[in-house]
């Protein structure tokens, strides 16, 4: 028989001064199963706990339904309260008669009619209440950081310095991502290069990072404390141990004319190669689709030159299988592509560059040695015009949204070339200035100011060749006239984009992304750095275009939250979740496939000769978040959810 | 004056959206309605089309399903099951006989307090004007009965 405990809270006049809690407490005393019906001023207080505890004590009480405030804000305090006294806390329910009634009803009489329902309801779901326990989850200790840009480093340099292990694996042959490709950086001037390049020697040398480069995840199988992941890591043609980074190899090479990634085609490179001079780590590799010896058979120049024996081009990708408890994804972003902006002339012109290609010819390291030249016939240009929102705030080229980097990057680029060329002319077509961020607006002041850029409010229609200059005309929406200007470069301030398949990639480790390829976050505001799925943290550009300060904000984050994780040697979980009845599962599959998380496994049910007699599903607990979509699913009613089973919604819904 | 038709809702609504809701509802001190009774769940998706029937069995005059607005589902798409879900009941309801306007099917987010105030005030109307929902009253007692096992 149920002995079942009604608590009725004032909550001082937040309550009591709308809902008639005397009938509301004589109402439950007359309920079923209700062995105590009382009421208190505030039952949050002490001494309301104390009441609470000593109640189910002296009652021997078999559930409790506090009638207060919202679950979401009290609902802990209670099942603490009820666990200190000897109760199961999975025995204890919230009627909220607060949030949901006394504040939102003007009739006193209704509102009490209204709260006597919700508090029987309550007490018909707890009389079918189950005892639970939290669910404990063993955790590894080992973090994998996904992506080797600024993002990757911070969050592998953070929780690497914690003492904890960290797996840092890149797609490319070196670590540094875009930061490295970045001239100078806004609003201090600084060289990216100076300040990224240490990082990245951090990073590898590190005692508690390993560094797999050349690498990709191909699979993430687990949960939260415990995933499984398969690294793919593709043959560099050269062997790591042995290579010494001399760089004799890509001097012998004779395929000196592939256009170089990190210059964004403005400078070339060899096929065997590292993609920059400060490459971490600075051993090359070998690129299969360009290299003469995998075309035609012969050559293997590179391999005489090499005084160590490191090339070998027998060399086939390997696969590691890792044991991780977290994952921080940095996987960054892409620069849109500008040939959908015909009209800008981008691939026709060979002026006419993007803000990412502006970078490297600023860039000390890049191919010009850091001399503004214009690529087609490497002369200075004297007038350049920068066009920003090239690609972002365009729904018609469905990037709704602003890159948020573009108005400051444009701006550096304008007082790059107001620095290095004497002289030169800079007109910036432009839809509003963004510049929020500290020292952001006095930075672009200063571009006006000191380096006197030309900012003009509006778009730009069309960019031709006319008598060997790029004739640009726009809008000057605040002078209310057409502009045409005669530049000798123009660059494009393109859109920060996802990730080539960023989709796929998200599926692959299971998490969610946005319209746009970005990867959510579990709440916006509250939850920035955790992805909807337990264990995989974002950080950087993956999650939405950001700067750099924002970047590593987010990923020392990310390693606070993962360094919270490894803080245990045992997870413990809410026990909210599904289980099977295996004797009734009839094997049709319909909550695999309505399973968001891959929780629901095929377990195999055998006979006493270890035949296989039947397949039923199994919920794994670790990667069950408690949604309950395959309980609706079920066609046996074979799953349940734990907290939420068909039983208390039925006899929620009978008491209402 | 004949004395006002008082309707019962039941909503079955989502703990991190709709649910989160009604609760900015109450903190912002809106007033609505007193007529809808929570039931709360932790995702739409764990909304069976059971739970509606049992309630207008029981005497609800209406029903309420509230949940994270499409791409929002904190369980990433428990709310596309539960929309497809009630794509295919309504017609099942439309067979039956039971008017599929004593059902309704929203999106509120955990920030859409005024939103979920206005739809309550809208339906309760919406419901007060179709009547009391009498089809199932014969087997209210015989439902009773069978709670109390």
């Amino acid at each position: 028989m149920a002995k079942i405990g009604v608590f009725i809270c004032h909550c001082g006049e937040n309550i009591a001064g709308k809902v008639d809690t005397s009938r509301l407490a004589a109402a439950l005393g007359d309920h079923p199963g209700v062995s105590v019906s009382v009421e208190y001023k505030y039952f949050c207080s002490d001494p309301g706990q104390e009441s609470v505890k000593k109640a189910i004590r002296e009652n021997h009480l078999t559930g409790v339904v506090v009638a207060a405030c919202s679950p979401r804000m009290h609902e802990a305090t209670f099942r603490k309260a009820c666990a200190e006294a000897g109760l199961n806390p999975y025995l204890c329910e919230i009627a909220n008669i607060r949030e949901h009634c006394s504040w939102v009803h003007s009739d006193g009489d209704m509102a009490t009619d209204k709260a006597i329902d919700i508090t029987r309801s309550m007490v018909e779901k707890v009389k079918r209440n189950n005892m639970l326990q939290p669910i404990e989850v063993p955790v590894t200790r080992r973090a994998m950081v996904i992506g080797g840009g600024i993002a990757g480093i911070q969050a592998a340099l953070d929780i690497a310095s914690a003492g904890q292990e960290v797996v840092l694996v890149e797609r490319e042959p070196s670590l540094g991502g875009h930061m490295a490709q970045l001239s100078e950086t806004f609003p201090t001037l600084d060289c990216s290069q100076c300040i990224m390049t240490p990082r990245m020697v951090e990073a590898a040398q590190h005692p508690n990072i390993r560094l797999l480069t050349y690498a990709e995840v191909e699979h993430v199988d687990g949960y939260i404390g415990n995933f499984k992941v398969r690294v793919r890591m593709k043959s560099r043609f050269v062997h790591m141990d042995k290579c010494t980074g001399c760089g004799d190899c890509y001097l012998k090479c004779p395929v000196k004319k592939i256009p170089s990634e990190f210059d964004c085609g403005l400078g070339k490179r060899t096929a065997i190669y590292t993609p920059f001079a400060q490459s971490v780590p600075n051993n090359p590799v070998i690129d299969k689709t360009n290299c003469i010896y995998f075309k035609n058979g012969k050559c293997k120049l590179c391999q005489k030159a090499c005084a160590a024996d490191a090339i070998d081009f027998e060399m086939q990708d390997e696969f590691l299988e890792l044991e991780v408890g977290a994952i921080v994804v940095a996987t960054g972003f892409q620069v849109q592509n500008t040939a959908m902006y015909g009209e800008y002339g981008y691939g026709k012109y060979a002026d006419v560059i993007t803000g990412l290609q502006f970078e490297r010819l600023a860039s000390a390291s890049g191919p010009t040695a850091g001399k503004i030249l214009r690529p087609s016939d490497q002369k200075e240009p004297e007038h350049i015009v920068f066009i920003q929102c090239a690609g972002s705030r365009d729904p018609s080229k469905g990037v709704r949204y602003c890159s948020k980097i573009c108005c400051m990057y444009t701006a550096k680029h304008a007082m790059l070339y107001a620095h290095k060329v004497q002289g030169g002319k800079t007109s910036i077509f432009y839809m509003d200035i963004r510049a929020g961020g500290k020292g952001y607006d006095e930075f672009t002041r200063r571009a006006i100011e000191e380096d006197e850029a030309s900012y003009l409010r509006g778009r730009v229609s069309k960019v031709w060749e006319e008598n060997g200059k790029l004739m640009v005309r726009g809008v000057d929406t605040l002078l209310g006239r057409p502009v045409e200007i005669a530049a000798d470069m123009v660059v494009l301030a393109t859109a920060m984009v996802a990730q080539p398949g960023a989709k796929e990639f998200a599926k692959t480790i299971g998490i969610g992304y946005d319209e746009y390829g970005f990867y959510n976050e579990a709440h916006l505001k509250l939850r920035p750095v955790e992805s909807s799925t337990a264990g995989i943290f974002l950080a950087g550009t993956c999650q939405s275009p950001k700067d750099i300060p924002d970047s590593v904000a987010q990923a020392s984050a990310s390693a606070s939250k993962v360094l919270a994780l490894f803080s245990k040697d045992r997870l413990e979980r809410e026990p909210v979740i599904a289980s099977c009845n295996e004797a009734t599962c009839a094997g049709c599959w319909g909550c695999v496939l309505a399973c968001p998380y891959n929780a629901i496994e095929k377990k195999d049910i055998l006979d006493r000769s270890g035949r296989v007699i039947k397949q039923v599903a199994s919920v794994n607990p670790g990667l069950c978040q408690g949604c309950g979509t395959c309980v609706t699913f079920c066609r046996s009613n074979s799953i349940d959810l734990a907290g939420f089973t068909e039983k208390q919604i039925f006899a929620e819904v009978m008491g209402l | 004056m004949s004395e006002q038709f008082e309707p019962k809702i039941v909503a079955f609504v989502c703990t991190y959206c709709t649910y989160a809701g009604a609760d900015l509802a109450g903190t912002s001190r809106l007033k609505y309605a007193p007529n809808v009774r929570l039931v709360r769940l932790p995702c739409t998706g764990r909304i069976s089309p059971m739970f509606i029937l049992k309630a207008l069995q029981k005497g609800a005059d209406g029903v309420l399903i509230s949940g994270c607005h499409p791409g929002d589902c904190h369980f990433t798409h428990g709310n596309y099951h539960a929309r497809r879900r009630w794509t295919v009941f309504r017609a099942l309801l439309d067979f039956t006989g039971i008017p599929t306007d004593r059902v309704k099917y929203s999106w509120i987010s955990a920030a859409e307090g005024v939103k979920f105030a206005e739809l309550i005030n809208t339906i309760t109307e919406d419901i007060r004007a179709l009547g009391p929902f009498t089809q199932y009253h014969g087997l209210i007692e015989e439902t009773q009965s069978q709670a109390s096992l």
